[in-house]
């Protein structure tokens, strides 16, 4: 034990003689620029904060590859929140105070992002939120941005087209995660505005095996005369499943959840038909060639495809996005000054992405409409532009 | 009958048999050990995910299948040996918060080695679903419904006619008297950790085509599974059964004619009631105290 705790004293010292001797290092530290991100790479939401991760590493060493970002070398550090916020939190004070990164991106769920909102304000530090919900950007935070559409705007453009089919009467399920109970709010909302009864609203959980009930009270209620699916995942894929096999012909809706190529390929023959809104990422190859989003989609669809020969997901296209739009105001800030870099992204105008194009101001911290998502239907198993 | 009130039916049975697959699971591990055994939802999803990849590997479904339910099996094997064997001497307390911890464990490697997306499997005999008097029931069910009761019919001649499986019942009853008259405890124990993990893989792999697989799908399902195992009474075969499809045809019922916003509290309400008015469960034997 006494040898033990000597040897210990000895390394102790000797990393401690490494680290002061290394402390007046300014040159690296000038040489590098770090980006901070937290991200849900396990538990509930590791299926979005893996492309998402996967997609900022691809960028981060591309940029490296060619110089870096303004001559500075880019680092990334990442943690894993478990899906948890609380964990988020946590992580978000090592990467401020231990790491002193220049900027964050992240924050896969709302939960989280809105978990580490006051670190963010107090350190006066820009941050780009991945994250779903509106609260996010409205009414617009300081050092928060927003890269994904709102869940609003998914509803818009849904029932925007249902009304212009002759739909004002339909049955909406949504799943009972974070997600779609915060997202079925906003539809009911989206409903009533636009004149669209919701006749029967019927909820499941995303591990549900079987939803036929709800989606049986549906089909028997002649009130409804379409069918929106409000989930993501597993959930709309089993819903996607039991609407064929109670052979319901109604229009079938999906929210922007469903636009990855993983749902066609799971829920098969049923997801014929359906129609979504989907960011331009998903039918790139449709676009006219002028549309500024083509290039930039095809060839993000082709690096990531080919680099971890997984298909694509529209959360590592919202890191993409995130990712630019930070490069783009660093170049227009001509430098990492956190203040400046933040007025510089407040400041972005007409800049494409894979999700749409992004123009911001001091009341706007997303700069997209509804114009932003593309409305696609699924035929003979891959996305097309519905319209 | 309506055409509604069957579909709900045939909705409720269909769950309800993923569900009795899973509290069978549950009801051997607490016969042979008196522990709760929390890693019971990742046997079914260990079957689920390992058929899956290796029928997008190539290997012929069939044979997919029963490699799935084999990896399942020796998983619980290996648990058995080396997390729970360890232990034995422990507080059953303790043994249940290792299965939580193992199960966290089986999760994560899951996780890292084969990924986070869903996965399916094809259909066993087509997608085409069979109408019966204006409701409709997928080939896929029927089979989780079939190969259900084959399982509990196959359970109950083990533990009726065989010797090994009458030990497994005389273990549950009294471990010590068991052992005295020269019952393998060890092995017992062993023996019902493989199978529960084979029967959950079972389940995993036949309700795979319909409702897809990931690394967290266990946790749900072995959840309803033990609250399936409690209501009919943990450690009864019979009860689990019951419990299974009581449980599901409640959620689809709830879900049809009250609403699906109650359809997950309803049955934990439930076996709270039943625990406060029959702690033994619904079809449990009643608890004698010995003296």
């Amino acid at each position: 034990m006494m040898f033990v705790k000597k040897a210990m004293g000895t390394v102790c010292a000797a990393v401690m003689t490494v680290l002061v001797g290394q402390s007046p290092m300014p040159v690296q530290a000038a040489d590098t620029v770090k980006i901070g991100s937290v991200l849900s790479l396990t538990g509930g939401a590791a299926t979005l904060g893996d492309p998402e991760l996967k997609t900022l590493q691809m960028y981060v060493e591309e940029a490296n590859k060619t110089g870096g970002l303004l001559g500075r070398r880019i680092e990334l550090v990442h943690y894993d929140d478990g899906s948890e916020p609380a964990k988020a939190n946590g992580l978000i004070k090592r990467l401020l105070e231990d790491d002193k990164v220049d900027m964050l991106i992240g924050g896969t769920t709302t939960g989280a992002s809105m978990a580490i909102y006051p670190l963010v304000e107090k350190a006066k530090i820009p941050f780009i939120s991945l994250a779903g919900a509106t609260v996010i950007a409205e009414p617009a935070k300081t050092w928060m941005f927003k890269i994904s559409h709102h869940d609003r705007m998914v509803g818009e453009k849904v029932m925007a087209d249902m009304k212009a089919r002759g739909i004002t009467s339909i049955g909406m399920l949504s799943d009972t995660s974070g997600y779609g109970q915060s997202a079925r709010k906003e539809m009911q909302a989206v409903a009533q505005r636009l004149g669209v009864t919701i006749a029967v609203d019927e909820t499941f959980n995303t591990k549900d095996t079987d939803v036929t009930a709800q989606l049986a009270k549906m089909k028997n209620n002649p009130a409804v005369k379409a069918i929106f699916v409000v989930s993501f995942g597993q959930g709309a894929i089993v819903a996607t499943k039991n609407i064929a096999q109670l052979g319901i012909t109604l229009p079938h809706y999906q929210a922007h959840g469903s636009a990855s190529k993983e749902y066609i390929r799971l829920a098969g023959a049923a997801a014929e038909g359906v129609r979504l809104p989907a960011p331009a990422l998903m039918v790139a190859a449709e676009l006219p060639d002028n549309d500024p989003q083509k290039q930039i989609s095809l060839d993000y669809a082709a690096a990531y495809e080919a680099r971890y020969k997984t298909d694509l997901s529209p959360f590592g296209a919202y890191t993409r996005d995130a990712f630019f739009l930070w490069a783009d105001a660093v170049k227009r800030a001509g430098g990492f000054d956190k203040a400046k870099v933040r007025d510089a992204i407040e400041s972005t105008k007409g800049l494409a992405g894979t999700c749409g194009i992004v123009t911001m101001s001091a009341g706007d911290h997303l700069g997209l409409d509804v114009s932003a998502f593309k409305l696609v239907t699924v035929k003979n198993g891959a996305f097309v532009l519905a319209d | 009958m309506s055409s509604e009130l069957l579909q709900f039916i045939l909705s409720g049975v269909t769950l309800g048999a993923t569900y009795t697959l899973a509290a069978l699971g549950f009801s051997m591990i607490y016969n042979a050990s008196g522990v709760i055994n929390f890693a019971q939802g990742e046997f079914i999803m260990v079957g689920g995910m390992a058929a899956s990849f290796l029928t997008a590997a190539g290997v012929p479904l069939p044979l997919a299948c029963v490699l799935g339910v084999m990896v399942a099996g020796v998983i619980g094997w290996l648990i058995e040996r080396f997390a729970i064997a360890p232990a034995r001497d422990a507080e059953v307390a303790s043994i249940i918060i290792i299965t939580i911890g193992v199960s966290m464990i089986v999760r994560g490697f899951t996780e890292i080695l084969l990924g986070k997306g869903a996965y399916a499997l094809p259909h066993f005999s087509g997608e085409a679903p069979i109408a019966l008097a204006g409701a409709t029931i997928l080939p896929q069910s029927l089979w989780v419904l079939a190969v259900c009761a084959l399982i509990v019919a196959g359970l109950g001649l083990f533990f009726g006619r065989t010797r090994i499986g009458k030990g497994v019942l005389a273990t549950s009853y009294n471990r010590l008297a068991a052992q005295l008259v020269g019952v393998d405890v060890r092995k017992v124990l062993t023996l019902s950790f493989v199978l529960s993990a084979a029967i959950g893989a079972v389940g995993g792999v036949l309700v795979t085509p319909i409702a897809t697989v990931s690394f967290d799908t266990g946790v749900m399902l072995g959840l309803k599974g033990f609250v399936a195992a409690t209501l009919g009474g943990l450690g009864s075969g019979p009860g689990a059964v019951f419990g299974g499809l009581f449980l599901g045809l409640i959620e689809a019922l709830t879900a049809g004619y009250i609403s699906s916003s109650y359809k997950d509290a309803v049955p934990f309400v439930l076996v709270f009631i039943v625990l406060v008015l029959r702690p033994q469960g619904l079809l449990g034997a009643k608890p004698t105290d010995r003296i």
